[in-house]
């Protein structure tokens, strides 16, 4: 299809879209247009210029220069409620609801103006039941699951009637079987002829469901193609722009049982969170287990109790044989076990201090950087210049504070600050969140590495490309509950979903 | 020890006018904190309502504008600590703590000139019809204006914040800032007028003290009654009717305690003089075991517009 076809009956035009930060010009004469009923992927690394793209079709952000055009009339809108009253409606990356609200209050929120609360609620029904998407007006969303979660997003936005749906990011806190729900009722949406502008990093479910794909690359349009004729591997090098390194290793046999965690045990400390339930697993040396499941079905817990940061309830935790479960964190790191935690910016990091501050705090044991209680900065700063060097950490320097770096960055120093003290076990929690697929790729070689070098890992993560990728057993996480591990060879994604969903892997199978 | 001289029916209305300063107080505060801002400067802007209320009552011989006066000088103070907390992004407990001090010392200067001078008094409203019932009438429907006002004041913010767009729309940007901002509200605006509501509550609880408890000034007369009302919003999850609940609890025991005191009832002083604190403290507590605390998700939290 040629450009000037799809302009003259386009539902939205773009043309010569620039933005510039100080520093950094995140968008570079974008220009493309939307079909109406089309689904059209945008797609690029991170800090390429997407975000900055559809905040300025959502009326966030106001462009330096450039026009859009919406059925063909000028579209300048001045803040999102212009926008949304011009039919364009976007469900966020990072969830963008109110946990101690209702789901009644939250889509109302989300509204211009929005019906009597009565009216609302049977609104929801309706809509919620025409879409197959069901969810009871009444409950708080705190109390929700993620994939529920983002049916209020969702449902928020149907309800406008939108003519353009800007969704970032959708999937990836979704189960398989929730993607296929939702990219169902992305079809009838678009078969009414509503249009989808779709951000992703999963290339896999673009390639199912696009019709259409822009690329940016460092905020310009480098190329656009139809995604269903290409390979996921062919859009990631349209990405990044240069050959993609897929991870490998050698097969190994496993050693000895590293850590193993027998009928744990422990209520939550956040009010929002999962309990651990009768959580046994065993990780061996050389070996990488993958852990999946759904955001909140007791992740962050399972990594506390690993890491010292809550102890269990009952159960017993041993590492290397040694019963570890009343030891403090870094008690734990000093024996080998390290741990990498989820949330960048605040928990694995601290976004404030420098990279060296940054790089003493979880090194101090492992890398004897204090010394009788006296910091000895100058072995630290080699240290996190080690990091940086060896994880290709795009930094100007370590004196940088952590939160300035962009999230890949950031994440090739957390995980590399934990890969480079040499632990005997690591866990890592969402080793690759957010992060693009080039960066991905060399955090994913550097924990093959690791296990290759004799190191037991455990990877918990919502991405099941990436589990299937590097783990050699996989288990998954249902409501605090653990399945028993199974071999990852010959898993295939409809068993990996119900074990996410809470059936056993041989109920599986039979 | 003569409990007889204690009458029941004088100590229920005089409760009423104890808790009023702590009630305003802590309904303003309570607004500031679902709007997801922490104004530890309370005590400031009631003692600046209070000196401000009393120089304009004094000098006009009308306390309504005194109140009106009050309610003017708290919610102006109260701007000061919102343009440094939301526009220049300081330390929200740290320029509440200032805000305290800076009031406190501005009271005391502007205050010299009105030590020793008494209030003009605040004509009671007997409510016709309702004043004449007994026992309830002399408890409720006799008080100055300000008592009902309060009571006004605490049934339109629970009105406003649970069945109004407006207070949605103020407890979904303490809620999750971020997301309201995405969602096109205007987090600092918002805040900045919660901010000035609780200033001009503070203001009017403050005056309520010098123009019709005491009344008088006195330098520092506040008397930590703003930290007072600071605990009550927390303890009170966060609820108005809670609010009121232990605002009043709060006054009733510190009214009876006193009249327990002049009776010579054999219990310590130092005992009865911490009643007030201690019971309020557990019986809120013991209401907020069960349930959803309520505590604003983005409560003090600082807000950075991400463009």
């Amino acid at each position: 299809m040629t450009g000037d076809l799809r302009q003259s009956d386009a539902l939205m035009t773009l043309e010569g879209l620039t933005k510039a930060y100080p520093g950094v010009l995140a968008n570079d004469q974008v220009s493309f247009s939307l079909l109406p009923g089309e689904v059209h992927a945008l797609l690029g690394e991170n800090g390429a210029g997407k975000s900055t793209l559809v905040k300025m079709i959502y009326g966030l952000v106001k462009p330096d220069a450039g026009q859009m055009s919406l059925n063909g009339e000028e579209f300048t809108p001045v803040n999102p409620a212009a926008a949304r009253a011009a039919g364009v409606a976007m469900v966020f990356q990072h969830f963008s609801l109110f946990d101690a609200l209702s789901v009644a209050e939250n889509i109302a929120l989300g509204m211009d103006n929005p019906p009597s609360t009565r009216e609302l609620a049977s609104r929801i029904r309706d809509v919620s039941q025409a879409y197959g998407l069901p969810l009871d007006p009444d409950r708080i969303v705190g109390d929700l699951s993620a994939g529920e979660r983002q049916r209020v997003e969702i449902i928020r936005c149907l309800l406008q009637n939108p003519k353009l749906l800007i969704m970032d990011e959708p999937t990836s806190v979704l189960t398989p079987q929730e993607v296929e729900i939702l990219f169902e009722t992305l079809r009838k949406l678009t078969s009414e002829g509503t249009s989808i502008l779709y951000i992703s990093h999963k290339l896999e479910e673009i390639r199912s469901l696009c019709e259409h794909a822009t690329i940016l690359r460092h905020g310009v349009v480098v190329d656009t193609c139809d995604p269903r004729e290409k390979s996921a591997r062919e859009l990631a090098e349209l990405m990044v722009g240069d050959k993609l390194h897929v991870p490998s290793r050698d097969p190994a046999e496993p050693g000895d049982v590293a850590l193993s965690l027998s009928s744990v045990s422990m209520p939550s400390p956040s009010e929002f969170g999962t309990d651990l339930r009768n959580v046994s697993l065993e990780v061996r040396k050389g070996e990488v287990l993958g852990i999946g499941g759904v955001a909140g079905n007791g992740q962050d817990e399972l990594l506390a109790v690993m890491s010292g940061e809550a102890r269990a309830q009952d159960g017993s935790i041993t590492l290397a044989g040694e019963e570890i479960n009343t030891l403090s964190p870094g008690a734990r790191r000093a024996r080998g076990l390290l741990t990498a935690p989820e949330e960048r910016l605040g928990h694995s990091a601290a976004p404030e201090m420098s990279l060296i501050e940054n790089a003493l705090l979880t090194g101090s044991v492992r890398e004897k950087l204090v010394d009788r209680g006296f910091l000895r900065w100058s072995k630290t700063e080699k240290f996190a210049r080690r990091i940086i060097e060896a994880f290709d950490v795009r930094t100007p320097g370590p004196d940088n504070a952590a939160g300035s770096l962009s999230g890949g960055n950031l994440q090739k120093f957390v995980i590399g600050r934990e890969v480079l003290q040499d632990p005997d076990v690591l866990v890592v929690n969402q080793p690759t969140w957010g992060v693009d697929a080039a960066a991905a790729a060399s955090i994913r070689q550097s924990l093959l590495d690791l296990a290759h070098k004799g190191a037991a890992v455990i990877v918990i993560s919502q991405d099941l490309d990436e589990l299937m990728e590097i783990s050699d057993r996989f288990t998954a996480l249902n409501e605090g509950r653990l399945a028993r591990p199974v071999p990852m060879q010959g898993l295939s994604v409809e068993e990996i979903g119900l074990m996410m969903g809470g059936s056993e892997a041989d109920e599986v199978a039979a | 020890m003569d409990l007889g001289q204690i009458n029941p029916l004088l100590l229920l209305a005089s409760l009423m006018v104890a808790a009023t300063p702590i009630l305003l107080a802590a309904i303003g505060e309570a607004v500031v904190e679902k709007s997801g801002v922490l104004n530890l400067g309370v005590e400031g802007m009631m003692i600046t309502g209070a000196v401000v209320g009393f120089a304009i009552g004094v000098t006009t011989g009308a306390p309504s504008i005194g109140f009106v006066a009050a309610a003017v000088a708290g919610a102006a103070l109260s701007m000061l600590f919102g343009v440094l907390v939301l526009y220049l992004k300081s330390n929200q407990v740290a320029t509440g703590l200032g805000l305290t001090l800076f009031g406190l010392g501005l009271s005391a200067l502007i205050g010299k000139p009105y030590e020793g001078i008494k209030a003009p008094t605040m004509a009671k409203w007997e409510i016709p019809l309702l004043s004449d019932i007994p026992v309830l009438g002399p408890i409720m429907f006799r008080h100055d204006p300000m008592v009902y006002v309060s009571l006004i004041i605490v049934a339109l913010t629970w009105y406003v914040l649970t069945r109004t767009r407006a207070g949605l729309i103020l407890r979904g940007v303490g809620e999750n800032h971020n997301a309201a901002h995405a969602l096109g509200y205007k987090v600092i605006r918002v805040r900045l007028m919660a901010i000035a509501f609780g200033g001009a509550c503070a203001g009017m609880g403050g005056a309520y003290i010098s123009l019709v408890r005491v009344p008088q000034w006195v330098e520092g007369m506040t008397a930590g009654a703003g930290w007072i009302a600071l605990a009550i919003v927390v303890f009170a999850s966060w609820r108005p009717w809670r609010v009121l609940l232990g605002a009043y609890l709060f006054g009733g025991i510190s009214v009876l305690q006193l009249n327990l005191q002049a009776a010579g009832v054999p219990i310590p002083v130092e005992i009865l003089a911490m009643s007030p604190y201690i019971i309020t403290i557990l019986v809120l507590v013991v209401i907020s075991l069960r349930g959803n605390h309520g505590a604003p998700g983005s409560l003090g939290r600082e807000f950075h517009a991400t463009h």
